[in-house]
């Protein structure tokens, strides 16, 4: 059995949500769900991070962030990358949903509804410009691996959805 | 047994390195914009995956080797990746069939190796299937547009897969890494997957109009490293860089 608890000493937290990722600067990687594990352990902090797709180049710059911000508050500090277990957009935090959708990127619906945008072209994502959901998928495969490239039929702006990831 | 697990996880991630190449080679390349990007993606999916395996590989091999050095500095034999992978982009029909042929076996295979005693495997196979779900979904898509599309698609898709079929077999032949890992209860296997296999190629084939080939004859050898022709060149490319400036990191 794996836990999928995190184990954050609420002394980091601050200083790990200020770390935000690369990619989507708006979101900190603790809205985003990445850090597993944050403990002091004989004066050095114990991070562990876990990717949210095996190819993202994201993940070595958010691992020296991390390391560059602790060391800022005065922390030695290791980083070791985790797979089990794996990622999931359900980790992502509510305020890191408001985040993504302000920064005009569609936040991921539930595995069902995500099958039917992605599968079977049912409106169903919201617009982060106009909030119509008369929304179609362009491609599967956005700008990151964890997006699709959508378009809005009312507003006509192009827009990236985050795939839900289960 | 450590020979036998290091064997059999570059049995794995050579597949994945070598079908990563030849999605990357689309990168600029792609027939749309869209397209291009997915293709991209979908390679940089399937290079993740593989540092994964190689990083654990290295570990099991324990001769201060890296990563890299498993992924770029062996030679065509020492490649234990199925045929059907190195197989050339020629037209895009043939890109997603190939593509297609390998994504419903990498799931199948992905979805067993979860159950594997070795930790270490389960969890990268946990990563890697959410990630494959979708490489599947997007090839399959293609089969059908390609297969039930216009006169020249479907032509051009029926010929690609029946051009590709005779590499489908060697996926579920055992390699004797493989029998030992299967006795340990970590390897997969892959002559149970065959069934399930065909089953659900068979299936997209005819909803997409298309039939599905009758031929029995069947290549193999990538996995004994034996390859065909189109290695080298891939290789080449591959390992232009740390061939010609040996250890360069960037």
């Amino acid at each position: 059995m794996v836990t999928t608890e995190q184990n954050i000493d609420p002394k980091l937290i601050p200083i790990l949500e200020a770390v935000s990722d690369p990619e989507i600067p708006v979101l900190s990687i603790m809205d985003m769900g990445v850090v597993r594990t944050a403990v002091i352990q004989n004066e050095i902090v114990k991070v562990q991070i876990t990717p949210t797709y095996s190819g993202c180049p994201a993940m070595d710059v958010i691992g020296d962030d991390i390391k560059k911000a602790l060391e800022d508050a005065g922390y030695k500090s290791e980083i070791e990358l985790i797979l089990s277990p794996a990622w999931t957009t359900d980790w992502i935090t509510p305020r890191g949903r408001k985040a993504l959708e302000d920064y005009g990127i569609a936040a991921p619906l539930g595995a069902e509804a995500d099958k039917d945008v992605l599968l079977h072209g049912k409106r169903l994502v919201k617009c982060p410009q106009c909030g119509s959901t008369n929304t179609k998928m362009v491609s599967q495969f956005g700008s990151t691996a964890c997006k699709a490239q959508f378009q809005c039929d009312d507003c006509l702006e192009p827009f990236d959805y985050f795939k839900c990831l289960k | 047994m450590k020979d036998n697990l290091y064997q059999y996880i570059l049995g794995i991630a050579d597949n994945s390195l070598i079908l990563g190449q030849r999605m990357g080679e689309l990168c600029g390349h792609g027939p749309s914009l869209e397209t291009d990007i997915a293709c991209t993606n979908i390679s940089l999916d399937l290079f993740g995956q593989v540092r994964s395996y190689y990083h654990y590989a290295a570990k099991i091999a324990g001769d201060g080797r890296t990563e890299d050095d498993i992924a770029m500095l062996r030679k065509e034999r020492e490649y234990v990746n199925v045929l059907l992978v190195e197989q050339p982009n020629t037209d895009f029909a043939n890109t997603m069939a190939r593509h297609f042929l390998f994504d419903v076996y990498h799931f199948l295979f992905l979805t067993e190796l979860k159950k594997s005693k070795d930790m270490t495997l389960a969890a990268i196979a946990t990563k890697c299937i959410k990630e494959v779900s979708y490489h599947q979904r997007f090839s399959s898509d293609w089969i059908r547009r390609l297969g039930d599309g216009t006169e020249e698609s479907q032509m051009r898709m029926q010929a690609a897969i029946n051009d590709l079929w005779t590499y489908t077999d060697e996926l579920f032949h055992q390699t004797e890494a493989d029998k030992a890992m299967v006795s340990e209860g970590i390897g997969v296997d892959v002559t149970k997957l065959k069934a399930a296999y065909y089953e659900k190629v068979n299936t997209i084939l005819e909803e997409s109009t298309l039939s599905v080939p009758e031929s029995k004859y069947f290549q193999r050898g990538g996995k004994m490293g034996i390859h065909t022709e189109h290695m080298g060149f891939l290789l080449a490319e591959l390992q232009y860089m740390q061939r010609t400036y040996p250890n360069m990191e960037w």
